[in-house]
């Protein structure tokens, strides 16, 4: 659908930019703030352009961290969040494709049940679950841990719905092309399956990547400690509700710097992410 | 190489019953195509010969061995897809070489194999390429590359030229029947169109709604055939079939008195299928040789041929194939010759051949 008039092409341009100011302009401001003295913030009259503090204060945020409350680098933070993240996002796609190959292709008992059993975890989302699976979690003695921190968020619903409908589309010719060629499940998985899933795993990757990077509930209940914190719970940690104790400079360059992972996984899995859309012949 | 055995074999999913217990033996060598219209089983009986299906009932071996229970990798076949089924991400030389790889092959007996299945081919010139690079045909000949490399002992085809274009389907199917003349493995070649089984065929078997109708020799099927339903199916235009009545040693079929066959069996009252072949019909030189006469309806001029639809005395239709350079017209009355030697006769209630 490319239409060709030669029309007023500067209206459909001045939707564009007015979408992208409003769309930026916060992330702008937060950007100017990161580079100003607190009280340049504080007193209500936010100057328009970088102050000269950019340095100093993403040097004390990623190496040092506020100083007045938790004083846990940011940097720290991000580690912790990247390991969180990574987990969750490689450990979701591994046993999603996993469960979505057996659902699929092998025929045992209760299959359709156990399709459904998956299916209806939609439906229980961290946060309808909370109490039970904090309970397990906290028995099992696994507060302020990665293990903690990632293994319920793991098994999920989504993924295994999403692969599940890929495979359906992989022709069954593939599959017994492979078995008379000689190959067993596991080669069948590992030579035809998996390379034909690549796009699919990438796109999956970006957004369990953001889903885990996000997660605020979750690590707020998980971690106490200030060596296990991520950086979103770190955000509000740094917020006290008396204004003037607020190290605003930090905690926009915190938003800043928090912004980072998910753009980039994001820029660098682009290409993959569309050919994932594009490219339809198995 | 090796003799495919055939007994018993039934086939049902669920309630429905499929494949009603088929008898056959394709010798070592031997091309033999399953030809039917579609749903009468023969791809699935094909699919059960590769061991991608189970049998309900009966016994299939190859090479002498029972393989009822044999895995699909290990009954030593290769079969030919109708999409192809190559592997999306793999090269052409790469999907050749999978099956070798899989089994364990020395790298460069693979290489001297898939050399030697891609020259055969000439698929040379294309080993890097991924299949979404090549055309139908040439899909079509990496599948077949895929299947060579093997060196199986039987080839199993399931309709492979049925997603090509007329012209080059044509010219696959020369090649199949060159290659098969060159290597000689025993094939079996599942379709539904009758050009291709005809002139790939060293038999065939004709099936119809699970039942083998008849095996024989392409052109035993085409003289002789069996029963109704392969006359019917086999030959273009389709044989013309007239419901009649034995009586004073003519097929009366309504009105019209017609020749009948030089057969046993045609005592007087018997009701039978009169068949003859479109090509079979002469133009009689007079009236008075006339074993019929009938009413031209419609005339179709092929240039070869020209295909005239005419009517009975009494409307049954009858189809005639006359050299192209007969001029006939719409409304004429021609006089007919029926050879006894080129018409057929079948039973009524049972549709077998007399």
């Amino acid at each position: 659908m490319i239409d060709r008039r030669s029309g007023p092409d500067w209206f459909a341009h001045a939707v564009l930019w007015t979408g992208i100011l409003v769309m930026a302009f916060p992330v702008y401001l937060t950007f100017i703030a990161s580079t100003h003295e607190p009280s340049t913030i504080a007193n209500g009259q936010m100057p328009l352009v970088p102050g000269d503090k950019l340095l100093e204060t993403y040097w004390q945020t990623i190496f040092v961290g506020p100083t007045r409350t938790s004083r846990m680098p940011v940097g720290a933070m991000m580690v912790n969040t990247l390991v969180m993240a990574l987990v969750i996002a490689i450990g979701k796609i591994c046993i999603s494709i996993v469960s979505a190959y057996a659902v699929v292709y092998f025929r045992f008992p209760f299959r359709r049940t156990a399709f459904w059993m998956i299916f209806m975890t939609l439906m229980l989302p961290v946060e309808v679950r909370i109490y039970p699976t904090y309970n397990v979690v906290a028995s099992l003695g696994l507060l302020d841990t990665f293990a903690g921190l990632t293994v319920p968020l793991i098994a999920s619903a989504t993924g295994t719905l999403l692969f599940r409908q890929f495979f359906m589309t992989i022709p069954d010719e593939l599959l017994e092309a492979s078995k008379i060629d000689g190959a067993g499940p596991v080669r069948f998985f590992v030579d035809t399956v998996l390379p034909l899933s690549r796009t699919n795993i990438a796109a999956l990757f970006v957004i369990l990547f953001i889903y885990g990077w996000n997660q605020y509930l979750w690590p707020l209940l998980i971690t106490t400690r200030a060596d296990m914190q991520t950086i979103v719970i770190g955000i509000k940690k740094m917020i006290v509700t008396a204004d003037a104790l607020t190290e605003w400079q930090i905690v926009m360059a915190t938003a800043m710097l928090a912004m980072i992972p998910p753009v980039a996984v994001v820029l660098l899995m682009q290409r993959w992410f569309v050919k994932g859309l594009v490219e339809t012949e198995k | 190489m090796a003799e495919v055995r055939i007994s018993g074999v039934r086939k049902s999913f669920g309630d429905v019953a499929v494949l009603h217990g088929i008898d056959t033996t394709i010798a070592d060598g031997e091309f033999m195509v399953l030809l039917g219209p579609s749903g009468c089983g023969k791809s699935t009986l094909l699919r059960i010969v590769a061991g991608l299906e189970q049998q309900s009932a009966g016994d299939v071996s190859i090479g002498g061995r029972v393989v009822n229970d044999v895995e699909p990798k290990d009954r030593n076949i290769a079969m030919v897809f109708q999409n192809y089924a190559l592997y999306p991400h793999l090269s052409v030389y790469d999907n050749m070489a999978y099956g070798l790889r899989v089994r364990g092959t020395p790298r460069p007996e693979i290489e001297r194999r898939v050399q030697e299945a891609a020259r055969i081919l000439e698929l040379g010139q294309l080993l890097q390429r991924k299949p979404r690079q090549l055309s139908g045909g040439q899909r079509q000949r990496v599948a077949m590359g895929r299947a060579i490399v093997r060196d199986p002992q039987v080839f199993l085809f399931d309709e492979p030229l049925s997603n090509l274009d007329a012209k080059l389907r044509v010219q696959m199917r020369i090649e199949i029947r060159r290659l098969h003349q060159s290597i000689r493995t025993t094939s079996i070649y599942v379709t539904h169109d009758q050009v291709e089984a005809m002139t790939l065929a060293d038999r065939l078997i004709v099936m119809n709604a699970g039942h083998a109708e008849q095996v024989g020799a392409p052109l035993e099927v085409y003289e002789r055939p069996a029963s109704v339903f392969v006359a019917g199916f086999i030959g273009a235009p389709a044989m013309n079939l007239l419901r009649a009545r034995v009586a004073g040693g003519r097929a009366m079929a309504g009105a019209a008195a017609l020749p009948l066959p030089q057969a046993a069996g045609l005592g007087e009252g018997r009701e039978i299928d009169w068949g003859v072949r479109p090509e079979h019909v002469e133009l009689a030189p007079g009236a008075a040789d006339a074993d019929a006469e009938v009413a031209v309806d419609l005339v179709e001029a092929l240039g070869a041929d020209t295909l005239v639809h005419a009517r009975l005395a009494d409307g049954g239709a009858l189809t005639l194939r006359l050299p192209g350079t007969t001029r006939v017209r719409e409304g004429d009355r021609l006089p007919l010759r029926l050879p006894p030697a080129a018409l057929h006769a079948f039973d009524a209630a049972s549709g077998r051949r007399i």
